[in-house]
C-alpha cells in the first residue's frame, strides 16, 4: 500500500470506526488552561485545578449522556484526573465505552511575511508524548489547524504548512497507537459569502488529502474535524439547508471514501445552530461514504457551564442540561432531530472574533 | 465553489451520470490509424479505411449490443464516418442511447532525463478541437496519460507532468461540453507484486485529484478511467477478489465520491479476465460511492476481430462474439456474471503487449 500498515494497523482501524458510530459523536473537553480559563471568568469561576476537575467529573460521570458520546478529548492534565471518589476518569469513560482522547498540539504560531496566518506547533518528542499517552490509555489524539479567509488568504504557502503539518502529526499518531483527528479549521471570521467558504474549504481540504497520501496515512484509520460550509461571520446568515448542501458537496469533492467519519467543529455556531446545522446534512439525499458527526466544545458545554456556574448543588441540573444537548446532537447524527433542545442560552452565538484556544 | 463555472455544467453533470448507468459501460474504439493497423495485420486485413469503416459498422450496429453500452469512444476519423447506407456514425449510437466520445490526445513523447517515462501531448488548440467535436456530436473525451512501474518509476516527474496534463486536458474539455474521461495508465509491464502496484496506484490517483482540484475541474463532470491493481505481467497471477478488493481499496483512498464513475481499462487482460475482475468488484461488499464500469478496447473486441477476420460472411459471427462480451461486461457492473458467456476464440488469450504503445 502507499499506507503505513503498522502494528497498530487494526486497531487504528477499528478504533476509527467506533468512534464514528452513527448515533454518537465527540466531546471536546480539551480546553487548555488558559481557554478554560476564559470559559471560567464568564461564570465567576476562579480557574484553579480543583474546578477544573469538578468541571470535568461534572460531564464524564453523568451515565445518562455518555451512551451519546464514542469520545471525549481531554488536555493532557484531565488525563491524569479523577474523580472525587480517585477513580480515574479515563477508566470512568472506558468502562462507559467512550475513547479517551488528548489534545497533542501546542498551539499556534504566526508565519512571517504573512498577514496573521499560522502554523501549528507540537511536533517536538510527539512520538514520545503519543506513547505516553497511549499507556495512560489514550487511544485517539487532535492537532488544531487554523486557516482563515481574507483577499490574499489562505495563502499557498499558509495551505501547504497547515496541511504538512497535519499529516506529518496523523502519521506520528499512528505509528504510536492514536488515531488521528485530522482538523484544518478555517475561521469563520469575514464578511465573505458562502461559495468563498466552499471554495477555501474545497482547496484546503484537497491540499490535507494529498499531505496525507505524501506522508502514508493510513486514511482508514484517521478522523476528519473540519468547518461547516457557512458564510463569513459578518454576512447575512443562511438556512440550515443551505449550509448541509454547500458542506456536503465540499466534502464529497474531497474526502475519500475510506476515511470513516467526519467529526464537524462547531467554531462560533451556537448550540442550537450547530445541531440543526449537522441535522440538516444527516438528513440531504446525497451519497455520503463516511458518517457524519459531531466534535463539539462550546457547542455542548455552554448551556452546561451557565446552570453550574462553578456551585455543587448546581451539578444535577446542569447534567440535565447536557444530556439534553447530547441527545440532540446524536438526533442529528441520524438526521432525527424535531428542534426545541434549546434554552434561550442554547441560541447564543458563541462566536468570537480571531478565537484563540 | 473551487470549481469553475460553465454554461455546460448541468449537461457535464447529466451526462457523466448517464454513462456511469449500472448495466452499462464505454467500448473503447478510438484506435488511431497506426494502431488499428496493428490489430488488422494480426488478423491479416489492409489498413485502408474501408476497412476502418467497416470494422465500426460491425461493431456499432450489432443488434442489441448497444443497450449494454452508455457510450463509445471515437477516433477522429471515425466521428465523420458513416455506415454503408450512408448514416453517421454519430446518429447511430445516438438513436442507440450512446453517447459518443471522441479520443483528444497525441499520444506520448518521452520525459528527457527520464527511464523512458513519457507525458502526453494533444493540449495546443484543445479547445477549438473541443468545441467542433463537440458540433459534430461527441458528449465526452479521453486523454491517456501513461506510467510505469520500475525500480525508480514512476518518477516525481513523471507523475507530476502526468496528473497536471490531465487536469488541463480535464478544464479544457469542459470548458467545451466534452465530459473528459481521466486515464492515468500504470502499465503492468514488470515483475512487482500486487502491493507495489497498489501503493503507485494510490499515489498516482492521489496526484491527479490534487492536480484536478487545482485547475477548477467539476469533479461530478469527470470520469475515472484508471487500470485494475494486479500483479505486474511477469509476476504470479492472484484470484480475481484479491483484485477486486486492492483495485476498490485504492480507488477508495484516493477517489472522492464526488467522481460519478469508475471506468476500468483493460491494459493487457483477457476478455474473459476483465470481466471476471469487474465483476469481482462489484460483487465485494464495500464502500463504493461511485460506479464501477468497463471502457474496454482490446477485452470488447479481441474475438469479435478474429471471427470477423475482414470477411462480410463473418460479420454475423462476429457479432455474436461482439454481443456476448457486451453482455458479459454488462452484467459484470452489476456483479451478476456467472462466468458462461460463450467462449469466442481468443476471450482467454491475454492481450498483453510488453510496453504497449496505442
Amino acid at each position: 500500500m502507499s499506507a503505513f500498515v503498522g502494528k497498530y494497523a487494526d486497531e487504528l482501524i477499528k478504533t476509527a470506526r467506533y468512534i464514528a458510530t452513527p448515533g454518537k459523536g465527540i466531546l471536546a473537553a480539551d480546553e487548555s488552561t488558559g481557554t478554560i480559563g476564559k470559559r471560567f471568568s464568564s461564570i465567576n469561576v476562579e480557574n484553579i485545578e480543583s474546578n477544573r476537575q469538578a468541571l470535568r467529573e461534572l460531564l464524564f460521570t453523568y451515565g445518562k449522556a455518555l451512551p451519546y458520546l464514542s469520545g471525549v478529548i481531554l488536555f493532557e492534565e484531565t488525563l491524569y484526573q479523577k474523580t472525587s471518589d480517585g477513580k480515574p476518569f479515563v477508566e470512568v469513560l472506558q468502562e462507559n465505552n467512550v475513547i479517551p482522547g488528548i489534545k497533542v498540539d501546542k498551539g499556534v504560531v504566526e508565519l512571517a511575511g504573512t498577514d496573521g496566518e499560522t502554523t501549528t506547533q507540537g511536533f517536538d518528542s510527539l512520538g514520545a508524548r503519543c506513547q505516553q499517552y497511549y499507556k495512560a490509555g489514550a487511544r485517539f489524539a487532535k492537532w488544531r489547524a487554523v486557516l482563515k479567509i481574507g483577499p490574499a488568504e489562505p495563502s499557498e504557502l499558509s495551505i501547504q504548512q497547515n496541511a504538512q503539518g497535519l499529516a506529518r502529526y496523523a502519521i506520528i499518531c499512528q505509528e504510536n497507537g492514536l488515531v488521528p483527528i485530522v482538523e484544518p479549521e478555517i475561521l469563520t471570521d469575514g464578511a465573505h459569502d458562502i461559495q468563498k467558504c466552499a471554495a477555501v474549504t474545497e482547496t484546503v481540504l484537497a491540499a490535507v488529502y494529498k499531505a496525507l497520501n505524501d506522508h502514508h496515512v493510513l486514511l482508514e484509520g484517521t478522523l476528519l474535524k473540519p468547518n461547516m460550509v457557512t458564510p463569513g461571520s459578518d454576512s447575512p446568515k443562511v438556512t440550515a439547508e443551505v449550509i448541509a448542501e454547500f458542506t456536503v458537496t465540499a466534502l464529497r469533492r474531497t474526502v475519500p471514501p475510506a476515511v470513516p467519519g467526519i467529526v464537524f467543529l462547531s467554531g462560533g455556531q451556537s448550540e442550537e445552530e450547530a445541531t440543526l446545522n449537522l441535522n440538516a446534512m444527516n438528513k440531504l439525499e446525497v451519497l455520503k461514504p463516511w458518517t457524519l458527526s459531531f466534535s463539539f466544545g462550546r457547542a455542548l458545554q455552554k448551556s452546561t457551564l451557565k446552570t453550574w456556574a462553578g456551585k455543587k448543588e448546581n451539578v444535577g441540573k446542569a447534567q440535565e442540561v447536557f444530556l439534553v444537548r447530547c441527545r440532540a446532537n446524536s438526533d442529528a447524527t441520524l438526521g432525527k432531530y424535531a428542534g426545541g433542545g434549546t434554552g434561550g442560552l442554547a441560541s447564543e452565538s458563541l462566536f468570537e472574533k480571531g478565537y484563540k484556544y | 465553489m473551487s470549481c469553475f463555472k460553465t454554461k455546460y455544467a448541468d449537461e457535464l453533470i447529466k451526462n457523466a451520470a448517464y454513462i456511469g448507468t449500472p448495466g452499462k459501460g464505454i467500448l473503447a474504439a478510438d484506435e488511431s490509424t497506426g494502431t488499428i493497423g496493428k490489430r488488422l495485420s494480426s488478423i491479416n486485413v489492409e489498413n485502408v479505411e474501408e476497412n476502418r469503416r467497416a470494422l465500426r459498422e460491425l461493431l456499432f450496429c450489432a443488434p442489441g449490443a448497444l443497450p449494454n453500452l452508455s457510450g463509445v469512444i471515437l477516433f477522429e476519423e471515425t466521428l465523420y464516418q458513416k455506415t454503408a447506407s450512408g448514416k453517421p456514425f454519430v446518429d447511430v449510437l445516438k438513436e442507440g442511447g450512446v453517447l459518443p466520445g471522441i479520443k483528444v490526445d497525441k499520444g506520448t513523447v518521452e520525459l528527457a532525463g527520464t527511464n523512458g517515462e513519457t507525458t502526453t501531448q494533444g493540449l495546443d488548440g484543445l479547445g477549438q478541437r473541443c468545441a467542433k467535436y463537440y458540433e459534430a456530436g461527441a458528449r465526452f473525451a479521453k486523454w491517456r496519460a501513461v506510467l510505469k512501474i520500475g525500480a525508480t518509476e514512476p518518477s516525481e516527474l513523471a507523475i507530476h507532468e502526468n496528473a497536471y496534463g490531465l487536469a488541463r486536458y480535464a478544464v479544457i474539455c469542459q470548458e467545451n461540453g466534452l465530459v473528459p474521461i481521466v486515464e492515468p495508465e500504470i502499465l503492468v509491464d514488470g515483475s512487482h507484486d500486487i502491493e507495489k502496484c497498489a501503493a503507485v496506484t494510490e499515489r498516482v490517483l492521489a496526484a491527479c485529484y490534487k492536480a484536478l482540484n487545482d485547475h477548477h475541474a467539476i469533479l461530478e463532470g469527470t470520469l475515472l478511467k484508471p487500470n485494475m491493481v494486479t500483479p505486474g505481467s511477469d509476476a504470479p497471477k492472484v484470484a480475481h477478489e484479491v483484485i477486486a478488493e486492492y483495485t476498490i481499496r485504492a480507488l477508495q483512498r484516493t477517489v472522492p465520491p464526488a467522481v460519478p464513475a469508475i471506468v476500468f481499462l483493460s491494459g493487457g487482460q483477457s476478455e474473459e479476465e476483465a470481466t471476471l475482475n469487474l465483476n469481482a468488484m462489484n460483487k465485494l461488499s464495500t464502500k463504493k460511492p461511485w460506479s464501477l464500469s468497463f471502457s474496454f478496447g482490446r477485452a470488447l473486441q479481441q474475438s469479435t476481430l478474429k471471427a470477423w477476420a475482414g470477411k462480410p460472411e463473418n460479420v454475423e459471427k462476429a457479432r455474436a462474439a461482439f454481443l456476448a462480451r457486451c453482455k458479459a461486461n454488462s452484467e459484470a457492473t452489476l456483479g451478476t456474471y456467472k462466468g458462461d458467456a460463450t467462449l469466442g476464440e481468443g476471450a482467454s488469450e491475454s492481450l498483453h503487449v510488453k510496453d504497449y504503445k496505442y
